[in-house]
């Protein structure tokens, strides 16, 4: 079929549905923000069910809430803030043709992001070791509430869903090191640079929420 | 993409006849099973889901005719009542989740949307077909769920008595959270596939009702199924590791969930109805030869719905003990769902009004819809005010309801669609006279399945159980005896819609004369669908002027692929005219 687009004016990487490199660029684009949407109503439940639990029991998200170390949580903030600006420039190096400069960019964002993880195993298994478990396994005796396991079981949930956000941002990166070192991505192509920055940034304010949300209200 | 129109420079503008049983098609170019099993064709993507869904419908639907058959008389008839429990509950879980849901967008919509845009395919082949197989692994999940024990529950899983139920909650709440993946990326499929993929000249008022309608559905799809899919994630750990969310004994609240059910599952009905408003558009005109009444009131109508649906949940729980200024806020809002769905019957009527109207079946499929989808809104208003829903709560009548919308309504525009479009995608005529038949069948079978119900609910008797008191006897009867016709009917079409695979007569490219872009094509498209990007001069609807003058553009050749194109359409009858 003559519809089958291989002639040279095509980058390699254009898809034969595409009537050009742009269009396939707006597409992805495009599909990525409507895919961020669906993530952000995702969580959206999760948020909603925390606003009806804080608003009923007010007094118990505070003194729960002094149970998270507040000093950890904020350096995870910093290392999450700060891979977003990695990956932001590896975009930018990408648009520049720099491409020795996405590979260091992408890999500092890979390692800030386990950074990040290696944080909250030590955070969740102290709370093991407390036995601050969700829900029925709740175990711990120093918060003086009846209904303090609803407030850790929301906390797991939330920094739970997070956590495999960052887990699969990994695997994207590693996927887009991988990629960059064969030397795929340039100032012609960078959509998937691109769309991965798009989805990182997300779990980056998703965690500004949860950080203030836990860590923040006593 | 508009480049080619908004230019001051002449178009070239070719007529192009489609031909009918052409040697080379999307069916023929690549064959064996490993070709379809990893195409990224939406074509053939489509046609594997409208497999699957057909079987999804059968399942389910015998599951039905179990439950009638064991209503025959008050007392257990030939099921145990645990089973009868099972069943009905799977009854609505198959018939929304596997069949209703993806049945018009995943199916039907997936095989015409880029053919009505002009398109190749929609904007990610790839993920296309991913969300098929994430559909057929939900799919087995759901199977293994019924082997490991079954549930119970009803299909809305309420809470707290899923989360403490036995049997094998967990393993179907995470069927369905799986299949709404599926659900979502559809959804972003199609939303990006309207915006990014229309072929030159088709601007948003040339946009097909269909399409319109799926891109309503669209935005339903991704703003809901998420909350679902976290809904479903939030009942699997209450029964994993009792995190209390939604049980009352721990702090948690029954009602929550009902919240986050309904924000889901109310729109959800959109999601299973809007599609279907959009195939009885496209039928409407073709079969009356004439532009469609308020294009734009249709269109707009559709995101109206898509808008105020998501306003609407709470008047699934005006007993469940919500603030009484909730339930009247939500009562008014649902009133006013009425609104836009009543401007769509009013325009379509009006498109009739003086039309040339050739009653062929799928016409007759869409006048079965007009009938049983007016009396499935109109009860849905009866539902929506608050003390006559105080009555009717959970019973029979809600159940009619329901099915009058979702059979009445979806289905029959579902069927409607299948037969419009079955000569395009097979490339093979069914036996007409059978259609209409079927169509008849269905039609009385499905009004006394449905109408009994709507006294029975009306005196009291409640949706689900397994007994009833005596003076409910015939009326289950009767109900019962029009299940068998019903099933009958489906059973009927599915013979002779697979029959004519085998034997029907060779279907002529546009055998209803429709002036919607799909018809423009080969009957079985080719593997692309178009050899040469079209521009579109002329809108789906324009019935003005006659066929032979209704052209489409070719596209100049820095939008088309390559200069071995010109050569090949060339092939087909080319007459060089100017336009502009």
């Amino acid at each position: 079929m003559a519809n089958h687009s291989t002639t040279s004016s095509h980058s390699r990487f254009q898809q034969h549905h595409f009537v050009d490199a742009e269009q396939q660029f707006d597409a992805a684009k495009m599909g990525m923000w409507v895919f961020l949407v669906t993530e952000i109503l995702m969580f959206g439940g999760l948020f909603a069910a925390y606003i009806v639990y804080r608003l009923w029991y007010p007094e118990l998200f505070v003194l729960a809430s002094e149970e998270l170390n507040t000093l950890w949580g904020g350096v995870n903030t910093l290392v999450l803030i700060g891979s977003s600006l990695t990956v932001a420039m590896a975009i930018k190096s990408a648009q520049l043709n720099q491409k020795r400069n996405i590979a260091i960019n992408l890999g500092i964002t890979l390692a800030l992001a386990a950074i990040f993880m290696v944080i909250k195993y030590f955070e969740y298994t102290h709370k093991f070791h407390l036995g601050i478990f969700p829900g029925e396994f709740y175990t711990f005796e120093g918060i003086d509430h009846p209904k303090a396991n609803v407030f850790f079981s929301l906390y797991y949930l939330m920094t739970g869903l997070h956590g495999i956000h960052v887990t699969i941002g990994m695997g994207l990166m590693i996927w887009l090191l991988v990629r960059s070192t064969k030397g795929h991505f340039g100032e012609e192509y960078y959509t998937p640079i691109e769309m991965t920055g798009l989805y990182w940034h997300l779990v980056d304010i998703i965690w500004i929420f949860l950080f203030p949300l836990f860590y923040l209200i006593d | 993409m508009a480049t080619a129109e908004a230019n001051p420079k002449k178009i070239q503008v070719q007529r192009y006849e489609p031909e009918s049983d052409p040697d080379k098609h999307y069916l023929n170019e690549e064959t064996g099973l490993w070709t379809w099993l990893t195409t990224v064709d939406h074509k053939k993507i489509g046609l594997m889901y409208l497999a699957s869904i057909t079987f999804f419908f059968f399942v389910g639907g015998i599951m039905a005719l179990l439950v009638r058959t064991e209503l025959w008389t008050p007392a257990k008839t030939f099921i145990e009542a645990n089973t009868y429990n099972q069943l009905f509950t799977l009854h609505g879980a198959i018939m929304i989740f596997l069949f209703l849901v993806p049945s018009v967008p995943a199916a039907l919509g997936n095989f015409f949307l880029p053919l009505q845009l002009g398109a190749k395919d929609v904007a990610f082949p790839r993920l296309n077909l991913l969300s098929y197989y994430i559909y057929v692994a939900g799919a087995v999940i759901s199977i293994v769920s019924i082997v490991s024990g079954g549930i119970d529950t009803g299909w809305t899983f309420y809470t707290p008595y899923s989360s403490t139920t036995g049997g094998a909650v967990t393993i179907m709440t995470f069927g369905v959270f799986v299949i709404g993946f599926s659900s979502i990326l559809t959804g972003v499929n199609f939303i990006t596939t309207i915006h990014k993929m229309r072929a030159p000249g088709l601007t948003w008022d040339k946009l097909s009702l269909f399409s319109w309608s799926l891109y309503a559905t669209s935005i339903i799809q991704i703003l809901a199924t998420p909350v679902l899919a976290i809904t479903l994630a939030l009942v699997g750990m209450e029964r994993i590791l009792g995190i209390g969310i939604f049980d009352p004994a721990m702090g948690g609240d029954p009602v929550l969930y009902q919240h986050f059910f309904w924000f889901y599952s109310h729109p959800a009905v959109y999601i299973m109805i809007v599609p279907g408003f959009g195939i009885v558009s496209e039928v409407i005109t073709t079969f009356s030869k004439k532009h469609i009444f308020g294009y734009w009131a249709i269109a707009l109508s559709s995101l109206a719905i898509a808008f105020i649906g998501f306003l609407v949940w709470g008047h699934h729980m005006f007993v469940s003990g919500q603030a009484s200024l909730a339930t009247m806020v939500f009562s008014f809002l649902t009133f006013l769902v009425g609104i836009p769905t009543g401007i769509k019957m009013f325009n379509w009527t009006a498109t009739l009004y003086k039309g040339s109207i050739k009653l062929a079946s799928p016409l007759l499929y869409i006048f079965g819809f007009f009938f049983l989808f007016l009396v499935g809104g109109l009860t849905g208003i009866v539902l929506g005010s608050i003390a006559l829903d105080v009555h009717l709560h959970d019973t029979y009548y809600v159940v009619a309801h329901f099915h009058f919308v979702m059979v009445g309504g979806m289905v029959m525009a579902f069927l409607a669609g299948l037969h419009y479009w079955w000569p395009k995608m097979i490339g093979r005529m069914y036996n007409e006279t059978m259609a209409k038949i079927a169509c008849g069948i269905i039609f009385i079978g499905f009004n006394v399945t449905f109408l009994p119900q709507f006294v029975m609910g009306s005196q009291g008797m409640p949706r689900r159980y397994f007994n009833y008191i005596e003076q409910f006897q015939s009326f289950h009867q009767i109900s019962t005896i029009g299940s068998y016709i019903l099933g009958f009917g489906f059973v009927m079409i599915f013979y002779y819609l697979v029959k004519s695979i085998f034997t029907g007569e060779k279907a002529s490219p546009n055998p209803w004369g429709s002036r919607a872009l799909e018809w423009q094509v080969n009957s079985r498209p080719p593997l692309h669908n178009f050899h040469h990007t079209p521009v579109i001069v002329n809108g789906p609807y324009d019935y003005h002027k006659p066929m032979d003058e209704f052209q489409l553009g070719l596209a100049e050749n820095h939008n088309a692929h390559s200069d071995v194109n010109g050569a090949e359409v060339s092939v087909s009858n080319e007459e060089e005219t100017s336009a502009e």
